[in-house]
Order: C-alpha cells, then structure tokens, then sequence
C-alpha cells in the first residue's frame, strides 16, 4: 500500500524546478570547494547531496541556504535569483548538523521563533507551534530547555522548528550524523512520512550512502567540489557513470584495463595484471579499441564455487561467463550474509558477498573458483 | 627480618589511617597558605571595621564612648544622602557608557576581526591596565584641563571649548576609561563562546541582523554581559582615584567621603566604618544576586 502511495506522489512531482545551481564556483581563501556544479532539483522531490567528507556538499547547501555567497554561477530558488539575497530573506529553512537550537529559550519558543518574527497572531502561534511539536512528537516536551533533550529529541525540535514557517524547500544539513544506529533508523523513516505528508522539496546533505539510497527520489553524487552523476538510487547503483561512484555507492571491484577487442555487444579487456574480462557494456559506453577502461563488478553478482563444484552451479545464460580459479584469503561473518575475499592467479583480490547458507560454506585457503556473467560488469571510463 | 615485613592483619588499618590523615591534611596544606593570608589582610580587619562603626563617633586618640547605632544612623542626614546618590550615579554612568562603547569593540573582535589578529587587539585594549591608575588621571588632567588637549583641538576646529575638569562630566570619562578594558575583555569571552551556527539559525528562521541581535546574541551573552556590568559597577562605586583628581569639590562620592573621615580633618573613623560596612554590605548584595540569577542557563541545568 505504502508502495502505491510512493508511486502516486512521485507522479506527482512536476518538472519545474524549485532549485536551481547554474555554474555555481566557490572558493574560500584560494581554496575551490565547489567547482561548478548544475542542478535543478525539482518540487515536492527528496533530494540528496552525498559525498566523501571534503567533497564541497555542505557548501553547496550554504549556497542554497545563503550563508555564503557563490563567487561565481547563480543559485535560483523557485525561479527567483538568489544572488544578494540575504538567508533571512530566502524562501528555506534548514535543519543544522548541529542542531542550532537556542540554549535560552523553550522547546516550544525554538519552534515558535520563526512564526513570532512574521509578526503572527498569538492564536495562530499557539495552534501552528502545537501543531508542529504534534508532528514530531515533542508536545509533552514543549516546556523543556535544549539541554535537558536527548539527541533525538534534539534533532526533532529542529525539524520542527525549520518546518514551521512552511517554507518550500528544507535543507538537512546531516541531520542524522550525531545519532546511534538504531534511532538513525527510526528518524529516517519518520523524515520520509514526513516528507510525503507534507509534500515540500528536501534538499538532504549526507556521507551516509545507505541513508541517501532509502531515502531519496533522486541523488547527486560529488566528489573533489564535482557533481559526478545524479540520477534516481537505482540509476545510481546500478548504472554508475564513473569508477568513482561505482566505488563510493556500494562495495564493488574495480579492474583497471585497456580494451583488447571490442564487438557491437561485448569487449574483451585486459587488465593490467593480465586478466580477460569480458564484458557487455551499457547503450551509454562509447570507449574505443585499445583505450583504457575501468570494470565494475558488484561483489554480489559474483557466484563462488569450490574448485570440485566446476561449474555445475553457474545460471545458464546466453551472456559469456568470466571464470577464474583462486584461492580464499579470507572470511568475514556478517550474519545474512558472507563477505570473502579472493586471491585469483593473477594476483588480484576479489569481494565476494553471498548469502549465508550452511551447504555454500568453504574452508579458508582452498582452491575456488568464481565466475560471473559478462552482463553484470560494467564498463567505465576512468 | 621477620620485623621488617609488617603483620599483613594490621595492613589495611594502617593504610586507611594514613588515608583519612591525607584526606582533611591535603586541604589543609592547599589552603592553608591562601587562608592565613584572608584571615589577617581581609577578615580580620573587616572585622575591625565592623566594631569601629559600632562606636559612635569614635575619633583616634580620644576616648571610646559605648557601642551604639548613631554612626548609620548619621549616613542617612540630608548631606550624605546625595554623596551616596552621587556614587550611585557615577558607578551606573560608568557601567552603561562602557557597556555601550565596549560591547561593539568585543563583539567585533570576537565575532567579525580575523581570528589571527584576536590576541594582539586585546592586547592593544587591554594595554592601558598595566599603566598606574593614577598615571592615567593625571593624562586626562592634561586632556580636559580648560587649557589642555581636548579644548586644543576643538578651538582648532572653530568650536567652543568645553570646561570639564572638576566636574561630573570628568568622573564618567575618566571611570570609563579605567574599566572599559575589563567590560571588553568579559564580554569577549562571552561572545567568544558563543556558537556562531546560531546566528545562522536565526537568520534561517527570517530574523534580520539587528532581530538576531536582541533575540539570539544578547540572551545568549546575558551571563557575561552582567557579571561584565557588575564588575564595573563595583569598580566604579568603590574607586577613589578619578573622583578625587578630576571631579572637583562637586564630584563628592562615598570613597572620598571615607577617605577624608579617616585621613581628612574631621578624623571620625567611626563614621567613616559605618559608610565602609554600607559599601561592603551593597557589593556584596550585587554579587549574591549575580551568582543567583545570572546564569539562568547554569541555573536550570542542574
């Protein structure tokens, strides 16, 4: 049920857009954080900045926010120019990594500031502050100092507090960066209903892939002050255009190579150590014979068999099969799953993720042999 | 040999001895030096005062009448009630006018100056204290004297010369001067502290510069804005020195009003530790209030 709902909101969200980056440089004392970087992010959309730390994510949603001014390109919120513009005087609000939330003041005036400063009738205060700290589960707390909160107690006084003036974008700038693992989780999903109740655009920074991914209808990826590729989680996992997203989203192999024969629907590549990888590269690939590449295989699309197995276990399929022999350097238990890592012939190690069932278990330093079909590499331009 | 290893029963006991020794000797030791030192330069000699001013009219050398309540009773006499309003008013005059001159200073270098020139600004403000206070009366002696600096340069100017010195005017410029550096280098610790992301909050909330002043910085400076204007206000109330040299026989305040009854002609110690006790009692008062309320955030934490 929840599935149609996403799919009918996501119908939903119109093309224009409600962000805009033009060409958009920064640099701080000689230094480039941001290097030109286009976006137009869309109404009503949840979208993701995810990046390394360094990457120039936080900058770019200063940008938005208006505490710093680009030294070059335009930042455009809802069709208007942002450029001189103030932060107090532009149409966002932001949920601080930090939190922000003001020491000598209550729950209930944090979240009541930003109405008290539009000169709102005290009736309308009441009913909007009680309304916002409902939404977040903060009504019983509205009597309460910062202090004397937990962080995610914390962290939900913010969110009602940026969400109160019902602006049309909220910027998270690592909004959940500070909580454990398990409240991580449920702040997560209460930010998704939240984000469908109120249908407001999401401008969401984070290093945390997997929260990026549950997340968010589309994600920008930066890395080094870049946009490297924005897409949607699964263009993003799936498709990476470069061996720095295939590597930064997800675990997976990398293979340095040049390209020894090229067909219409398949390459030959030779690694630098000297192994043949075959593989069927994507409608977008346009490397030439004899030009470097870089081959993407995710660790779990890789079948692992003991040397004595062959291949009787491998899916018949019409793509070619990559197999080679190695040998198992090492084990990790991660419960649903085991994560090993192979030595081939060649000297290359390998991660491999399988599922963890007690007849697939194989004894460390033993023969192995793993294969994988030449539709689930992918190649890229280094 | 078999003495030199202790009977292992008495161990403990022995250790646990020795460890309620060390727990009230290590204080002691600490203190001691520190206490001794209040005990005979602050206590005892408060205490001194607080029997003087008890004996009516006691002057040197002559003979003790009984203890009595005549000398406060004497402060409240229409002739002393405005040297009190007096001192009042200059410390208050002194308190604001170096709040105001002094809090943009601190808020400038805490806040907006380049974090490598911090230290050297307050230095440079803070120079003025290692000179002698009374080094400094003097200078302002030569700045507003009628034929001094100030009315140099205004006759330079084409304005009329302004007659200071000796008068009320001279008392606030030279507190001022004295105590400025202690309002900017509190309120710079203050501001100092101050976490900047929210002044960034509130500006995101719609809050112009001059809002998130009143709503963000002042509250969240109140601590050390007080206990900045407490400790010029004490300052100014109990300073003797500008009063003296540059407010003239009209700028009577209580420190002269004290020195005079115990190194002036009228030699009434008595009277003179009564108006002491007064002054003691008033600071006091302040600094109770002030540890009170003054860190409101403090407060309701614990």
């Amino acid at each position: 049920m929840s599935q149609t709902v996403m799919q009918n909101r996501r119908s939903e969200i119109e093309t224009q857009p409600d962000v805009e980056l033009r060409k958009v440089f920064k640099v701080f004392n000689g230094e480039t954080a941001v290097r030109g970087i286009d976006l137009d992010i869309r109404k009503g959309e949840f979208f993701s900045i995810l990046g390394p730390s360094g990457c120039g994510k936080t900058t770019t949603l200063r940008l938005i926010a208006g505490f710093e001014e680009p030294t070059g390109g335009e930042v455009l919120i809802c069709g208007q120019s942002m450029n001189g513009v103030p932060a107090h005087q532009r149409p966002v609000n932001t949920v601080f990594q930090s939190y922000a939330l003001f020491g000598h003041l209550t729950v209930w005036d944090n979240v009541a500031f930003g109405l008290r400063l539009k000169k709102c009738s005290h009736a309308d205060v009441q009913q909007r502050v009680s309304e916002a700290l409902t939404l977040v589960k903060m009504d019983s707390l509205s009597r309460r100092f910062p202090a004397q909160l937990s962080g995610g107690q914390q962290q939900r006084v913010a969110l009602a507090r940026a969400l109160i003036n019902r602006p049309p974008v909220v910027l998270l700038d690592e909004p959940l960066g500070a909580l454990d693992l398990k409240l991580r989780k449920e702040m997560q999903v209460e930010l998704s209903n939240l984000h469908q109740k109120l249908g407001v655009t999401f401008v969401l920074v984070t290093h945390d892939q997997e929260e990026a991914l549950s997340l968010s209808d589309r994600i920008a990826v930066m890395n080094g002050g870049r946009v490297e590729q924005i897409g949607t989680p699964s263009e993003i996992y799936e498709s990476p255009l470069t061996p720095f997203v295939a590597d930064f989203i997800g675990d997976t192999n990398l293979f340095q190579g040049k390209i020894d024969q090229s067909y219409s629907a398949l390459l030959n590549v030779v690694t630098h150590k000297g192994l043949k990888i075959s593989v069927c590269p994507q409608d977008s690939w346009n490397g030439s014979h004899g030009g470097d590449v870089v081959v993407s295989v995710r660790p779990e699309k890789i079948q692992l068999g003991s040397q004595t197995d062959g291949m009787t276990h491998a899916p018949k399929t019409r793509d070619p099969m990559n197999c080679y022999e190695g040998r198992l350097k090492h084990i990790m238990y991660l419960g649903t799953h085991v994560h090993y890592v192979v030595e081939l012939l060649t000297g290359e190690n390998l991660t491999v993720l399988q599922p963890n069932r007690p007849e697939s278990r194989i004894d460390l330093y033993t023969p192995v042999q793993v294969y994988w079909s030449a539709a689930d590499c992918l190649a890229l331009t280094p | 040999m078999a003495t030199s290893t202790p009977p292992p029963v008495s161990r403990p006991q022995s250790s646990g001895l020795r460890y309620n020794v060390s727990k009230f000797a290590e204080p002691l030791v600490l203190l001691a030096p520190s206490g001794l030192w209040l005990l005979l330069l602050l206590v005892a000699p408060t205490v001194l005062i607080l029997e003087l001013s008890l004996i009516p009219g006691f002057r040197l050398g002559q003979l003790a009448g009984g203890y009595g309540l005549g000398n406060y009773l004497q402060i409240f006499q229409a002739i002393y009630l405005p040297v009190i309003g007096r001192s009042l008013f200059f410390a208050f005059g002194a308190m604001c006018s170096s709040l105001i001159l002094g809090f943009p200073v601190a808020y400038w270098i805490a806040v907006m100056a380049p974090a490598r020139w911090r230290n050297l600004l307050l230095v440079a403000f803070v120079l003025p204290l290692w000179t002698s206070s009374l080094l400094r009366a003097y200078a302002w002696i030569a700045i507003l004297r009628p034929s001094g600096v100030l009315n140099l340069l205004l006759g330079a100017i084409g304005l009329p010369g302004q007659d200071l010195l000796n008068r009320p005017p001279a008392v606030l410029i030279g507190m001022t001067y004295s105590f400025l550096p202690y309002m900017v280098l509190i309120l710079y610790a203050s501001l100092e502290k101050l976490d900047k992301r929210l002044l960034e909050a509130s500006a995101d909330l719609g809050a112009t510069p001059q809002q998130t002043f009143w709503k963000v910085t002042v509250p969240q400076t109140m601590p050390g804005i007080a206990a900045a204007c407490l400790l010029v206000f004490i300052s100014s109330l109990g300073d003797f020195v500008v009063p003296e040299l540059l407010g003239g026989a009209a700028s009577m305040t209580v420190s002269r009003l004290i020195y005079n009854q115990f190194l002036g002609a009228t030699l009434n110690w008595g009277f003179g530790s009564s108006l002491s006790m007064i002054l003691i009692l008033g600071v006091s008062v302040a600094i109770a209030l002030l540890i009170k309320y003054g860190d409101r955030d403090g407060a309701t934490l614990t």
